[in-house]
C-alpha cells in the first residue's frame, strides 16, 4: 500500500540526486542544463502532438452530450443553454466554464450515510476539491507565465504586471510571490487527500502520486533558489536566453540546485504525454461536454455505420398471418 | 423471494469506506442475489451472437473459445478507433475521485468497485498494459506493472469485468459530476460490447432482444395477444368511463404511429398509464380527428439491444422506421420510457436515418411546429401533451387526482441524456393539485437511478436492486415523512416495472404512477358518464362521502 506513494517519493528524490550530483559531482552541466531540457521539450511536443491525434482520429459515431440542465423544447420553455446548448455558441460557452471554472467539479458533494433510525443518505456540497484544483491549476499557471521573464528579452510588460501583481503582498525580501505559496499548499492538500481520503486512496496509483511529488519538489527547489540559496539570476538568464535562442551557454556560478530544479521540469514535460496529465488536452475532445444538444433536430452521421440483418414486417407478418387475421389486424398479403 | 434479504441487513453492510489494500489484488467473488443468469442459447442464436452454449457464472469454466484474449483484445482495438469516447476516456481520468460516491450502487452497497472511476479501471488497467507505450515497456520489468496500476487480461479479470459492467445500469450520474465529462456509462456499454463477443450476456436481456426481434416487442406478446390484452383496457375503461376507447393497430394512412415500451401492455401500475394513452387519443380523436394507430411489428418503444451492443441496438430500433414507412403515417409519437428515449433521441436519427419519408413533426391541433425533432421526426408525449396543455386543447379535472399527493421521480436518460426536465413538471402541475419535490440533489440532471435500469430489472439480482434503490428510496421517504407524499410519478417504462417492488421494500406507502395514468384520470372526455373511480378503481376523492350522504 505505502509503496503506492514511497516508490514515486523515493523516485522524485533520486532524480533530483542525480541532477544535483551530476552537476555539482561529475561537472554534468550540458548534459543537465542543454541535452535534457531539449530532449524533454521535443518528446512533449511531439508525444502531445501524438496523443491528441491519436484521439482527433478516432470516430465519433454518435452525438452523446450529458445534458445538465433544461434542453431545448418548446417554445415557452426557458432553456438552460450553458448545462445544455443545442447551438455551437452554447457548446464553446459551456467549454469555456468547463476549462476555466471546472464547472462540473464546482457540482462536487459528498455523500454521508447514517445508520440510525431515520438510516439517512446525506449529500451535501463539497467545494475543497474545486477549491483545490483551481488553486493548483491557476497558481501553476502563474508559475509558468512569471518564468517568460527568463526566456524573453526584453520581458514584455503584461508578464512584468503579472509578476508585480503575484508578489503585491510585499513580504520580506526578496519579496513573497503568492503564487508559489498557493501552489505549494495546493499541491499539499490534493496530496494529503490522496493519502487520507479512504476512497480517493484505494483508487490512487504510484501514477497519481509521481507528479505530484515531482512538482512539490520543483516547486520546492524553485522557492530554495529564490529565498535561501538566492540563486545567480543573471547567470540563470544567460542560460535560459541561450537555450530559446539554440546559442545554448553554462555559465558560470550557477549550481546544481539549479540543474536540479531543470532536470525535474524536463521530466515533468516529457512525463506528461505519457500519463493522465494528458487531461489538458483531452478535456477538449470530450464528446459528451464539447457536443450540443441538438439531436433531434440535426442528424449525426456515423462514418462506419454500417447496414444490419432487420427482421421485416414481411416476415413477422408471414409467421402470424393466421393469428392476425384472426385477431381482426389488416395484414397485407392475404393467404 | 422468501429467502429475500432484509432491509435492515442491506443497510448494515453498508460502508462506504474502502479497506486499505489494492484492489486489484482482491479477486471478484460473483455472489447470489447481485447478478443476473446466463443467457439462454436460443436467445443469443437468434441474434447471430457468438459462443453459443449454455454457461454458469458460478461454475470454473466459463466455456470460452481458446483465443478468447486475442477476441477481446482485437475488440478493444476495433472500439478504440470507432469511439473517441472510449478512448479518451480510457487516457484522462485523473482519479480525482469526484465521481465515487455518486453511484447509487456504490451508495447502496459499499463496495468500492462499484465506484464508477473504479468500473472504469477494471478495463481501464487492461487498456494501459496492453495499449499504452509506458504500459508495456514497464510490464515487460519486474514492478512495473504496479508503478503503472495496468495488469494482463486474465479470466479474474474478464469474470470482474462481468460481474461489475451488469452492475452498472448506465445512468450517467457519474458522468455529471465529472470534471472531463467521462461517462461511465459508455465504459460499461463498451464493456459489455466485448463481453458480448464471447457469448457473455445475461438473459434479462438477450431473451427480451430476441423476443422483441421476432415478435415485435420484448415481452414476445403476439399480435393477437396484444390484441386482447388491449380489450381487456377498453373494458376497464369503458367501466370507468363509460367511453369507449378502443385503439386502431396497423392502420396505413394514420395521421401519427405511436410506439411505447411493451412494459406498459403488460404489468400494472405501467398499464394505467397505456390506459391514459388510448383515453387521450380517444379524446383527440373525437374532438380534433387526430387518427392515431398502433403497430403490432413495431410494438416495442424500449431497446434491450442498447444494453447489448449497438449492432443489436441498431437492428431492433430500425423497425419504427420501417413501420413508420409502411403504414405510410406523417410522423411518429413515443411514449413515456427512458432508455428507449436514449436510443431515439441520441442514436436513432444517426443509426437508422435519415427519415425522409416523414413529414417535420407539427401539432396538427395546436400548430406547433416541433423544432427540436425535426429530423428524427420522433417526438415525445410529454412534449407533445404539454403542448397540448399550454393550448388549452385538453378540458383537464385536476381534483380527480387530488387523492394523489405525488413526488417525481426524474428517469436518467430523459435527464441526463435528453434534458426533459420541465416538460413533465409542466404537465403535472395541470393534472395534479399536491405536488411535491424530493431534495434538490436527488431530482433533475442530478436524480438517482433505480437501480434496475439497463437490463438488471431480474428477479435473481434482487439484492444489487433493492441496494441500488436506496438512494431513490431514502429520498422519496423523505418526501413521504415531510408532506405525506404516496404516489412516486415517472415517465419511464423501467421505472414502473422496478419502482413497486422498490417502494415496497423500503417506503411500501408510496406507489408508482406514469404521467399520462392521472392525465386519463383528469381528462374529460366528450360524452363520458360520472366518473366515481379513477382507472385503478379505486374511489375519486369526495366519491365516498357523497355515498353516504
Ligand atoms: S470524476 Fe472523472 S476524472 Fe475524476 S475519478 Fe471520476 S472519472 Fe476519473
Ligand atoms: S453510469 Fe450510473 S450505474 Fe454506471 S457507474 Fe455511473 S453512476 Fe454508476
Amino acid at each position: 500500500m505505502n509503496q503506492k506513494y514511497l516508490v514515486p517519493l523515493a523516485g522524485v528524490f533520486l532524480l533530483f540526486l542525480v541532477a544535483y550530483t551530476g552537476v555539482e559531482g561529475a561537472g554534468l552541466q550540458w548534459l543537465f542544463g542543454v541535452v535534457v531540457p531539449y530532449a524533454a521539450l521535443l518528446a512533449f511536443l511531439a508525444g502531445f502532438f501524438y496523443r491528441v491525434m491519436g484521439w482527433a482520429s478516432s470516430a465519433v459515431p454518435f452525438r452523446i452530450p450529458t445534458t445538465c440542465g433544461q434542453a431545448k423544447s418548446l417554445p415557452w420553455i426557458k432553456q438552460n443553454w450553458v448545462d445544455d446548448p443545442d447551438t455551437a455558441g452554447g457548446v464553446f460557452v459551456r467549454m469555456l466554464t468547463e476549462i476555466f471554472l471546472f464547472r462540473s467539479l464546482f457540482r462536487n458533494t459528498r455523500a454521508a450515510f447514517h445508520r440510525n433510525e431515520k438510516n439517512r443518505l446525506s449529500y451535501s456540497w463539497e467545494i475543497f476539491l474545486w477549491v483545490g484544483a483551481m488553486a493548483f491549476h491557476y497558481s501553476f499557471l502563474v508559475v509558468i507565465l512569471r518564468h517568460l521573464r527568463f526566456f524573453t528579452s526584453p520581458v514584455p510588460g503584461c508578464v512584468k504586471f503579472l509578476t508585480k501583481m503575484d508578489g503585491i503582498l510585499q513580504i520580506g525580501l526578496p519579496e513573497l510571490r503568492i503564487s508559489g505559496v498557493v501552489l505549494l499548499l495546493a499541491v499539499f492538500f490534493l496530496l494529503l487527500r490522496r493519502i487520507f481520503d479512504a476512497k480517493v486512496s484505494y483508487i490512487s496509483q504510484a501514477a497519481d502520486y509521481f507528479p505530484l511529488f515531482l512538482i512539490l519538489a520543483i516547486a520546492g527547489t524553485g522557492i530554495c533558489m529564490r529565498y535561501f540559496t538566492r540563486v545567480d539570476i543573471i547567470g540563470v538568464k544567460e542560460l535560459t536566453m541561450g537555450l530559446v535562442t539554440f546559442h545554448p551557454v553554462i555559465p558560470k556560478g550557477v549550481g546544481g540546485l539549479f540543474y536540479a530544479h531543470v532536470f525535474m521540469v524536463s521530466i515533468l514535460f516529457a512525463y506528461i504525454p505519457n500519463s493522465k496529465l494528458m487531461h489538458m488536452g483531452g478535456i477538449f475532445l470530450s464528446p459528451t461536454r464539447n457536443m450540443a444538444n441538438n439531436n433531434r433536430a440535426v442528424r449525426h452521421i456515423n462514418p462506419w455505420n454500417y447496414p444490419v440483418k432487420v427482421h421485416t414486417y414481411e416476415e413477422y407478418e408471414d409467421d402470424f398471418r393466421e393469428k392476425m387475421i384472426e385477431a381482426g389486424l389488416p395484414v397485407d398479403k392475404k393467404e | 423471494m422468501a429467502d429475500q434479504i432484509k432491509p435492515d441487513e442491506l443497510l448494515d453492510k453498508i460502508d462506504h469506506t474502502p479497506e486499505r489494500g489494492d484492489w486489484m489484488h482482491t479477486a471478484v467473488q460473483i455472489r447470489p442475489g447481485m447478478y443476473c443468469y446466463s443467457a439462454n442459447p436460443a436467445s443469443l442464436e437468434t441474434m447471430d451472437m457468438p459462443n453459443v452454449r449454455k454457461w454458469d457464472p458460478l461454475d470454473e469454466d466459463w466455456k470460452l473459445p481458446e483465443n478468447w484474449q486475442e477476441i477481446i483484445h482485437n475488440g478493444i482495438k476495433e472500439r478504440l478507433e470507432r469511439f473517441r469516447t472510449f478512448k479518451v476516456f480510457m487516457d484522462i481520468c485523473v482519479r480525482c475521485g469526484a465521481c465515487a460516491d455518486k453511484c447509487h450502487y456504490f451508495l447502496g452497497t459499499g463496495d468500492p468497485k462499484n465506484m464508477p472511476v473504479l468500473r472504469a479501471e477494471l478495463l481501464r488497467s487492461v487498456y494501459r498494459n496492453d495499449f499504452t507505450t509506458v504500459g508495456k515497456i514497464l510490464s515487460s520489468i519486474p514492478g512495473g506493472k504496479k508503478l503503472y496500476g495496468s495488469r494482463p487480461l486474465t479470466l479474474d479479470v474478464l469474470k470482474e469485468w462481468w460481474y461489475y459492467f451488469f452492475q452498472c445500469t448506465e445512468c450517467r450520474r457519474c458522468s455529471v459530476f465529472c470534471p472531463y465529462g467521462i461517462d461511465t456509462a459508455e465504459i460499461t456499454i463498451m464493456g459489455r460490447e466485448l463481453l458480448n463477443l464471447l457469448g457473455l450476456n445475461i438473459d434479462w436481456i438477450a431473451t427480451p432482444v430476441a423476443n422483441c426481434n421476432n415478435t415485435g416487442n420484448h415481452l414476445g406478446i403476439q399480435p393477437h395477444a396484444l390484441m386482447g390484452m388491449m380489450e381487456f383496457f377498453t373494458e376497464d375503461i369503458e367501466e370507468v368511463t363509460g367511453v369507449n376507447c378502443a385503439p386502431q393497430f396497423n392502420k396505413k394512412g394514420a395521421d401519427i404511429l405511436f410506439i411505447t415500451p411493451s412494459g406498459d401492455y403488460f404489468a400494472d401500475p405501467g398499464t394505467y398509464t397505456c390506459q391514459g394513452y388510448l383515453i387521450l387519443f380517444k379524446y383527440l380523436k373525437e374532438k380534433y380527428g387526430l387518427d392515431v394507430t398502433w403497430s403490432t411489428y413495431a410494438s416495442e418503444g424500449g431497446n434491450f439491444g442498447s444494453f447489448t451492443s449497438f449492432e443489436a441496438s441498431k437492428r431492433l430500433n430500425a423497425k419504427m422506421y420501417l413501420e413508420a414507412k409502411r403504414l405510410g403515417v406523417k410522423w411518429i409519437l413515443g411514449g413515456e420510457c427512458g432508455h428507449m428515449w436514449r436510443v431515439v433521441h441520441q442514436y436513432m436519427d444517426t443509426m437508422n436515418g435519415p427519415a425522409d419519408f416523414l413529414e417535420e413533426p407539427v401539432n396538427p391541433i395546436t400548430g406547433t411546429k416541433f423544432e427540436n425533432a425535426k429530423s428524427t421526426k420522433m417526438v415525445h408525449i410529454i412534449e407533445f401533451t404539454a403542448d397540448l396543455i399550454k393550448h388549452g386543447k385538453l378540458e383537464l379535472d385536476k381534483s380527480r387526482n387530488d387523492n394523489v399527493k405525488l413526488t417525481f421521480h426524474d428517469s436518467c436518460n430523459p435527464s441526463r441524456s435528453m434534458g426533459m426536465l420541465e416538460e413533465p413538471r409542466y404537465i403535472i402541475n395541470n393534472v395534479c393539485n399536491n405536488f411535491y419535490e424530493m431534495p434538490p440533489n436527488t431530482i433533475r440532471e442530478q436524480t438517482f437511478c433505480c437501480g434496475s435500469g439497463a437490463g438488471l430489472n431480474a428477479g435473481e439480482n434482487i439484492e444489487l436492486r433493492m441496494a441500488g434503490a436506496l438512494p431513490r428510496a431514502t429520498a422519496v421517504k423523505y418526501v413521504h415523512e415531510k408532506f405525506g407524499v404516496n404516489r412516486l410519478g415517472a415517465i419511464c417504462a423501467i421505472d414502473r416495472a422496478a419502482l413497486p417492488t422498490a417502494m415496497e421494500y423500503w417506503v411500501p406507502e408510496v406507489g408508482v404512477t406514469g404521467l399520462h395514468e392521472l392525465i386519463g384520470n383528469a381528462l374529460i372526455l366528450p360524452g363520458e358518464k360520472k366518473r366515481t373511480e379513477d382507472l385503478r378503481f379505486e374511489p375519486l376523492p369526495g366519491v365516498e362521502e357523497e355515498d353516504d350522504e
